[in-house]
């Protein structure tokens, strides 16, 4: 689960971690209250107004409506009203995003933490996850902060350090000292680097997180460090101990369809294909996405109907899939194991009686417990819509009506 | 031959007394499977499908001499339920359980590397051979015997390809679903190591998904062991946007090798037959078999 910036750096800072200040508003009134606020608990002149949606790329990104960036400065409180109406309920258009963009509904307006000083600011990386292949979480850091880490990666792949940490061990010591040096970090700035990252690190196990990026990580003029940004992913699977945690979901900032399959159990992500699909499995789904395509076709969506596959749940599913209106076909995927061939061929009579006016052709393929006699239900309902029991077959009829 | 699971397996069911434990536990027996007994805290000393239940996996072990265990306890508490059946000295542990939270499972697997057991899943269809035992969820009567290994990372796609190749006129010496988790037992490699040691197996399927760098890592010690066995491969996912599920800095970790383009042409490179379509892993193997 994505969360805000915002949300973010408050539990972060629960954990001890330094983070710059903010306080988050959803109204241009709000956000001069906070600005005031702001520059009397930090003593901050100038205030950085920053959208907070769940995509990155925000800084570079610009407000359709306005043209203002998604992360702007205001020298002064009488500057932050007018920034802060060109970006609140502006759709913000960022790399990450896609074209449509995403609406603002919340800014963050945080303390200035780029003043001069007897150093230059300083931008670093630090970012925490798991590494699949040794099943342990990694420290990542750069001294190549404030860009994109994937670029650096590229380029300078010798300027990421990685960090293994023994899960059962916890970070040690000389590990965090390794890579506050490795940033170059010295006297008050390594003392807290090596603070900041073993709380960075007890968040991270405590959060049951699976990613924290930190980019730009700060070495300030007077030689403070702290997060300026936090992006925060959490264990779903986790959340069930974290229920302070599960509120600060933010469903406006998920796909509606996406949302209300979920309701349902059913695991939707919306494509732009033109072909939309119902398979069981997870694996299977992907592979009769590639099948579509394969036949010419785009998938318009990835939909797992799990495993136990019954009338509602295909109901469920067409009925999501039929909203989107670029379907042209729907392929429909089942391998029958455990749920019978023939109960999901009635299903989808049912659901389509019971739905209706369904203008587009239907291509349903079951295979697995009782696949004839599912094919036979299909076949004698009368209804248009084309059977197949082999793969190879369904994706020779997904060519024939996208013809 | 076969691996991980065969006649003489001697099974336990951890979660035995749950919904999906007695569905599946019944269902094994049925098919055959040396099912000797399973594991509920608290309700040893029962009998469950005419079986005997346990209070903990020691029990069982001393008393059944099991050595395979299939665990379908909750995800909150799966992975201590792997911990248990290692410690108890079982073999080969199977774990079904979906959804278990990845900081549970760094724990367990670093747990039961100082054990002398292999563990399969979680969040895995389970371990097949053909007419000698299941220990999974997946339809038996798919899965007919014969020489092809099959190592899969889903479900119903391992089910997929095993009626491909069963329809080719072939059969199954063991099929190995290895799951989908980030974090699992047995990775890609493993499993097709075990299978091209078994004597038995003539050919291997080896189905990948988009995501981690299990395949890669699997198809270039094929080639360094010097493509022994025909091996016909899989991966789904061409279609899949990138960054839907992988976080942003997750990509670097498998570096730029967890598209499924790239593991396609690495396993290509590594000398297995890739089919681009999954209606295609049948015929494709017969073909593999007939220019051997």
């Amino acid at each position: 689960m994505n969360i805000h910036e915002y949300q973010g750096k408050e539990i972060l800072k629960k954990y001890g971690v330094a983070v710059q200040r903010g306080i988050v508003a959803d109204t241009p009134d709000a956000a001069v209250n906070a600005a005031k606020e702001l520059q009397a608990e930090t003593g901050t002149k100038w205030f950085v107004i920053k959208s907070q949606i769940h995509a990155g790329g925000r800084g570079k990104g610009s407000v359709k409506e306005t043209g203002s960036k998604g992360v702007v400065l205001a020298k002064g409180i009488a500057e932050v009203p007018e920034k802060v109406k060109a970006i609140l309920g502006g759709t913000l258009v960022t790399i990450q995003t896609g074209a449509e963009g995403k609406k603002v509904n919340k800014v963050l307006i945080a303390e200035d933490v780029y003043y001069p000083g007897e150093n230059e600011p300083k931008e670093y990386y630090m970012s925490i996850l798991l590494d699949r292949a040794t099943g342990s979480p990694v420290i990542m850091a750069s001294t190549e902060g404030g860009m994109n880490i994937e670029e650096v990666a590229e380029n300078h792949p010798e300027k990421i350090i990685k960090e293994w940490i023994d899960p059962h061990l916890g970070l040690q010591p000389f590990q965090a000292r390794k890579i506050a040096f490795a940033m170059g970090w010295e006297g008050n700035a390594f003392k807290e680097g090596v603070k900041f990252i073993n709380s960075l690190y007890n968040a991270y196990l405590g959060l049951d997180a699976s990613m924290f990026e930190i980019n730009p990580l700060l070495r300030t003029s007077d030689n403070k460090i702290l997060a300026v940004d936090a992006k925060v992913d959490l264990d779903d699977n986790a959340l069930y101990r974290h229920k302070d945690l599960a509120e600060l979901r933010d469903i406006s900032e998920e796909d509606p369809l996406e949302v209300e399959a979920g309701k349902s159990g059913l695991n939707y992500v919306k494509l732009d294909g033109n072909v939309g699909c119902m398979v069981n499995g997870a694996g299977l789904a992907m592979a009769t996405m590639d099948i579509i395509k394969l036949s010419g076709g785009e998938p318009a969506n990835f939909l797992d109907v799990g495993g136990g596959a019954n009338a509602e749940t295909v109901e469920a599913g067409f009925r999501i899939i039929l909203k989107d209106p670029n379907v042209k076909a729907i392929l429909i995927n089942i391998f029958g194991g455990i749920v019978r061939c023939d109960r999901v061929a009635n299903g989808v009579v049912e659901a389509y009686k019971k739905i209706g006016d369904i203008r587009v052709p239907i291509i349903v393929r079951l295979q697995g417990t009782n696949a004839e006699e599912g094919a036979k239900i299909i076949e004698q309902s009368g209804l248009k819509v084309y059977s197949a029991i082999v793969l190879k077959d369904a994706a020779q009829k997904v060519k024939d009506v996208l013809k | 031959m076969s691996v991980l699971v065969n006649k003489n397996s001697r099974v336990i069911v951890q979660g035995f007394t749950g919904t999906e434990g007695t569905f599946h536990a019944g269902q094994m027996i049925e098919y055959g499977t040396n099912v000797v007994g399973g594991v509920t805290p608290g309700k040893g000393g029962s009998e469950h499908l005419g079986k005997p239940v346990f209070d903990t996996v020691k029990d069982a072990v001393t008393k059944t001499g099991a050595d395979v265990t299939i665990i379908f306890v909750p995800p909150a508490f799966a992975a201590d339920a792997i911990m248990e059946a290692a410690d108890a000295g079982i073999k080969v542990i199977i774990a079904i359980t979906e959804g278990i939270p990845v900081k549970d499972m760094m724990l367990a697997k670093k747990y039961i590397k100082s054990k002398n057991v292999t563990l399969v899943g979680p969040n895995c269809p389970g371990v097949i051979t053909p007419g000698e035992a299941k220990v999974g969820i997946m339809p038996g009567f798919v899965f007919k015997k014969g020489t092809i290994g099959i190592v899969s990372k889903s479900g119903t796609l391992t089910y997929e390809a095993a009626d491909q190749i069963v329809k080719a006129g072939l059969g199954i010496t063991t099929a190995i679903g290895i799951g989908g988790d980030p974090i699992i037992g047995t990775p890609t490699k493993d499993a097709v190591e075990m299978l091209m040691n078994d004597p038995e197996t003539e050919a291997i399927v080896m189905i990948g998904e988009i995501g981690g760098n299990y395949e890669p890592v699997a198809a270039r010690w094929i080639k360094e062991n010097g493509n022994k066995k025909p091996v016909v491969g899989f991966i789904a996912g061409q279609t899949a946007p990138a960054g839907r599920r992988m976080g942003h800095a997750g990509a670097i970790i498998g570096g730029a090798e967890d598209t499924a383009a790239a593991k396609m042409a690495i396993m290509r490179e590594c000398g297995i037959h890739v089919v681009e379509s999954p209606a295609e892993i049948g015929e494709t193997m017969l073909k593999v078999l007939k220019k051997k």
